[in-house]
């Protein structure tokens, strides 16, 4: 994979610096191209002077607190980091960050991610989403994103409700869903974010909770560092108007059984105590055991570097859509593919090799040339 | 010249049309382009019109199958394709049935004869060939065994009958370059390069071009053959050129000279495809390319693409620009520089992909939600859409806004000379980004921030700090914002500034006054245009002066905002006529923004004006009888005549005049306006007693 990448003529080029920050994710080969930071930072450098206005009690501040704290690990400038958004309540996002930013159209934030991110490899381009902005209206431009690869980590806040509109099912709500616009029920089968990414050639998929600061930074390190494409479905609270959607995953007394947390290299083993467990049964599918009945050594390793993505693909299933009994978190996939503007980069540094930078007088002129005295 | 034909006597022409028609596989548009290219070689002044269906491969031998190439070549200056052709080549049948309607009496046809069978025959309706049956007797024509002398020709070579006959249309062009003096070297280069690595094909290539040479040269069935002398054009180095590759370097020229690298961000679309294909292939350029996966991750791309500061540009057509509206208004709202181009096509919906129209005037105008106004320019030739890119780059990147530039598919597939202009003459196109804060904080410190809605003064526009600038980190988006500070702002008072502001930033950008031309200042007739009709109107004009007719000419190249001067010229003619193809878009911002009545003339055919035709319409105005198209009250739709009275136009209106009401409409079984109005239906002929009567 090429990654030999300046930036095209004319825009500024910030001076690369060569020492990392001493806590810092800055030597990951994905921020290669990106400036480095030499002054130390902390969440407070990344809060802007904006006051936030979401709901008192919404899930977005715990993960705009996440988000802010983790942005110091990078070790990246400030200036060279950039959020953009569509439309939603989780829209609101890039306000927020003391970074570069921009607030845009319903749905289109990954198109307009893709425009910055495919001409400027020098920049660290985050998408913040949200159920009805990536999966409905905006649903075509995220699966290209996904099989492009471009550069970018996209944040879904999934709260499986319309919020900014006061309460609408939206495409992750559960069949049967009563709200406004559905006092009968909704009809529509939901998505599975992670599901959808992973049919859409994604290259890193991964499912993380708003309350679990720890769980979620640590999706936010791998999403982060990851070259290409990285999608982060982030369970989130709206607790207006679909409050304890996700309580299964959160209360105390049952989080520890219906949560299963994926790590790479590891036997998928959850519960209290870690009495159940994954297994792959004759017929091949995913099943759910009880670990004393199957053995410690029957149990699926998970392999999130694994390129096939069928067996993430059926991990995502797991799931019950209306309990969340059996709900993985964390990475499902992580797999390495050339990014979409490093090729891009790539046939342009190969067109100048083979035919010299281009020549606008000769290319003007072209071949069929005649002279009028 | 390739060779000596002194045999025959050679007779000189001032103008020629050719028009070459065969099926959609037979290869008529490469026919028509090296026909072109040996004459722009020649030195004749020439302009093109491809005609060619949407199906790429209709049902062969068919009507819906025929593929057309027209050209104008002349010993003087050529502004059209021509409204009739001169000559028709017709490779079967249906070539002939679709275009022989087109071609004056004594008119030359050249048909192959081969490919008059019966079955294909058939297929179009004939039931004997009117090659033979005596129709065709008011035209000079040339019945020729093209396929069967292109067979005979390349038998040598080896290849199958099938493959053979495909050279058939370089005999053709053979043939033709021989009856008009054309140089063949050109095209034989041409050829190598094509079929290098393909011997058989290129040979058979080059044997059939030379034997339908040596066939005109020969063959008793031609007696003559003419010759059109160069025509007098200022001197330097020239090139054909069509629309959309010019667009597409003008681009290219754009980067260039504002230093901003280049990024397009489009979905394939019928009649702009071209600027993309253009566009991917010169990466040397460093060109980024983006195929995106809809319209609108075009422009959404493009748009990411300028805020990161690159110049960023979507190409599409008329149903792209719908899909595009809200991005666009986006861009109105971020105050980001960005190029849309909309190479316009038949519409509404899917209309008529492959042939032209102007309607998309009011669209880019209006068609956004709010009040979102973004400067409009128009390419008024082919290879006025290089130039026109330049301008559009100018006024995107100094008012930082997006522009719409227009073109149309008859531009976009015409082809023209081109004097080839130096780099060095173009203009300077060069940005600065915002590298400083520019907001004092009157804090004790002295400190500073960056207020990215503060303006300057002269153009309004915003400053551009892209990504990467350290000190400058900012938030934009589409919720409206506080001018200067640019944070979310509610406020009415603001709201209404802000409204008034992004109008006055576009209603202020400086463009060039409108020229009139008016050579000896006595015309009281002026003839408006926009956009393509630009050729056609100019051929009108020229020869009703020829004729003695007092007619001024002024074309606006700036649709939004039009030059400051642009009322003042309209206020000095007593009439103002307006060639439009669309039912009166101009005309309904001439008429409200200027309050001059403008006399529309309106067609809407897929195809340019005929110069015939605007000649026509503009001695109707001049003498008071023309006919208008009204549109938009109930009841009053159609064309009316006008009654001139001092030079004071009346339109009479309703069914209670006994004026005709000429209604166009199907319902009384009438084309769109092409008839003349007083043989058309009025309400009582068509059994209605009210105006709305003619709605159903």
């Amino acid at each position: 994979m090429t990654e030999q990448v300046d930036p095209a003529p004319g825009v500024a080029r910030p001076e690369r610096r060569a020492r990392p920050a001493a806590v810092s994710l800055a030597g990951a080969p994905a921020l290669r191209l990106i400036p480095k930071t030499d002054v130390p930072q902390s969440a407070k450098d990344f809060k802007s002077d904006q006051e936030v206005r979401w709901c008192p009690g919404c899930g977005d501040y715990a993960i705009l607190a996440a988000v802010q704290g983790f942005m110091p690990q990078l070790g990246l400038k400030r200036e060279n980091i950039v959020f953009i958004s569509g439309i939603g309540c989780a829209a609101r996002f890039p306000y927020y960050m003391n970074t570069y930013g921009m607030h845009s159209i319903h749905g289109r934030a990954p198109a307009i991610a893709t425009g910055l991110a495919s001409t400027r490899p020098d920049l660290s381009v985050w998408v913040v989403t949200g159920d009805g902005d990536a999966l409905s209206i905006g649903g075509n431009h995220l699966i290209h994103a996904l099989r492009r690869n471009v550069n970018l980590k996209i944040l879904l806040f999934n709260n499986r409700i319309y919020g900014l509109t006061k309460g609408q099912y939206s495409p992750t709500s559960e069949v049967g869903k009563l709200t406004k616009s559905t006092p009968f029920g909704s009809l529509d089968t939901p998505f599975n974010p992670v599901s959808v990414a992973l049919g859409a050639e994604a290259s890193f998929v991964a499912r993380t909770i708003d309350s679990d600061r720890q769980h979620l930074t640590s999706v936010l390190q791998a999403a982060a560092t990851h070259p290409g494409t990285s999608l982060v479905e982030i369970y989130q609270n709206c607790n207006i108007f679909n409050d304890n959607a996700f309580e299964p995953l959160k209360d105390s007394t049952s989080k520890d059984e219906a949560t299963i947390r994926l790590e790479h290299g590891k036997p998928i083993r959850f519960g209290i105590g870690g009495h159940r467990g994954v297994i792959r049964d004759a017929a091949g599918h995913l099943k759910v055991v009880d670990v004393d009945q199957v053995g410690q050594d029957a149990l699926l390793v998970h392999d999130a570097h694994d390129e096939d993505p069928s067996t993430a693909f059926a991990l995502s299933r797991l799931s019950h859509p209306e309990t969340l009994d059996n709900t993985p978190i964390g990475v499902f996939r992580d797999v390495r593919r050339p990014s979409y503007e490093s090729a891009m980069s790539a046939q342009i540094d190969t067109a100048i090799a083979r035919r010299g930078l281009g020549d606008l007088q000769g290319l003007l002129a072209g071949k069929d040339t005649w002279i009028v005295r | 010249m390739t060779r000596q034909t002194a045999a025959k006597p050679v007779q000189t022409l001032t103008d020629v049309v050719i028009r070459f028609a065969g099926d959609s596989g037979d290869g008529m548009q490469l026919t028509g382009d090296r026909f072109t290219v040996e004459t722009a070689a020649f030195g004749n002044s020439l302009s093109t019109l491809p005609d060619f269906p949407a199906e790429i491969r209709a049902p062969a031998g068919t009507l819906p199958g025929v593929s057309a190439f027209q050209l104008h070549f002349a010993d003087h200056s050529v502004v059209t394709p021509g409204d009739s052709p001169t000559v028709l080549v017709a490779m079967n049948p249906a070539a002939l049935k679709a275009n022989i309607g087109d071609l004056p009496r004594g008119g030359i046809v050249i048909v192959d004869t081969d490919e008059f069978t019966k079955r294909n025959l058939a297929k179009v309706g004939y039931p004997v060939s009117p090659v033979e049956d005596g129709s065709l007797a008011e035209y000079q024509v040339h019945a020729v065994q093209i396929s069967s002398m292109t067979i005979e020709a390349v038998s040598k070579i080896g290849l199958s009958r099938k493959d053979a006959e495909r050279s058939k249309n370089m005999f053709a062009l053979g043939l033709l370059s021989w009856l008009y003096h054309r140089p063949l070297e050109g095209t034989r280069q041409f050829l190598e390069t094509k079929f290098a690595g393909k011997r058989e094909i290129l040979r058979a290539n080059l044997v059939a071009l030379e034997a339908g040479w040596s066939f005109g040269e020969t063959t008793e069935g031609f007696a003559v053959h003419y010759e059109v002398k160069p025509a007098a054009l200022p001197a330097g180095r020239y090139r054909t050129i069509r629309g959309n590759q010019a667009l597409a370097y003008g681009l290219v020229a754009a980067s260039e000279r504002s230093g901003l690298p280049l990024f397009l961000g489009s979905y394939p679309i019928t009649p702009a495809s071209d600027i993309l294909h253009e566009l991917s292939a010169l990466k040397n350029f460093g060109v980024r390319t983006f195929q995106a996966e809809d319209e609108i991750a075009g422009v959404a791309a493009a748009l990411g693409a300028s805020y990161g500061g690159s110049l960023g540009v979507t190409t599409t057509s008329g149903p792209g620009i719908a899909l595009k509206a809200e991005t666009i208004g986006l861009a109105v709202a971020l105050e980001l520089p960005l190029v849309v181009v909309d190479v316009q096509r038949g519409g509404p919906s899917t209309g008529l992909p492959t042939k032209t129209e102007q309607a998309d005037l009011l669209q880019v105008m209006f068609g956004r939600n709010g009040e979102a106004p973004v400067p409009v320019i128009a390419a008024r030739s082919a290879s006025d859409c290089f130039d026109i890119a330049l301008e559009a780059v100018r006024i995107a990147t100094t008012y930082r806004t997006p522009v719409f530039l227009l073109s149309d598919g008859y531009l976009a597939n015409g082809s023209e000379p081109w004097l080839i202009p130096s780099v060095e003459s173009l203009p300077d196109l060069r940005v600065s980004f915002a590298t400083q804060t520019n907001h004092s904080l009157d804090d004790a410190a002295g400190g500073s921030d960056f207020w990215p809605y503060l303006r300057d003064p002269q153009t309004l526009a915003r400053p551009w700090a892209i990504p990467g600038t350290p000190g400058l980190e900012h938030r934009i988006g589409g919720i409206e914002k506080k001018d200067g500070s640019g944070v979310i702002s509610y406020d009415p008072a603001n709201h209404d500034h802000m409204v008034r502001t992004r109008a006055g930033k576009v209603a202020g950008i400086d463009v060039p006054p409108l020229e009139v031309d008016d050579p000896n200042g006595d015309a009281d007739v002026l003839v408006l245009g926009w956009g393509s009709s630009f050729g056609p109107i100019t051929g009108a004009v020229r020869n009703l002066r020829a004729e003695g007719v007092r007619v001024a000419q002024a074309h606006l190249r700036h649709l939004n905002p039009m030059p400051a001067n642009t009322e003042e010229v309209l206020r000095a003619y007593r009439r103002v006529v307006l060639p439009e193809m669309n039912l009166g878009q101009l005309a309904l911002l001439i008429r409200g923004l200027f309050l001059v009545d403008v006399i529309g003339v309106n067609q809407v055919r897929g195809l340019p004006f005929r110069v015939a035709e605007l000649m026509t319409a503009v001695r109707s105005v001049i003498d008071g009888t023309e006919q208008r198209t009204v549109i938009g009250t109930a009841g009053r739709y159609g064309t009316f005549v006008t009654r001139g009275t001092n030079g004071l136009p009346s339109i009479e209106v309703g069914g209670d005049s006994d004026e005709p009401f000429a209604s166009d409409l199907p319902a009384a079984g009438r084309p769109g306006g092409d008839g003349p109005p007083d043989d058309a239906g009025s309400p009582s002929t068509t059994g209605t007693s009210s105006p709305n009567g003619a709605h159903r």
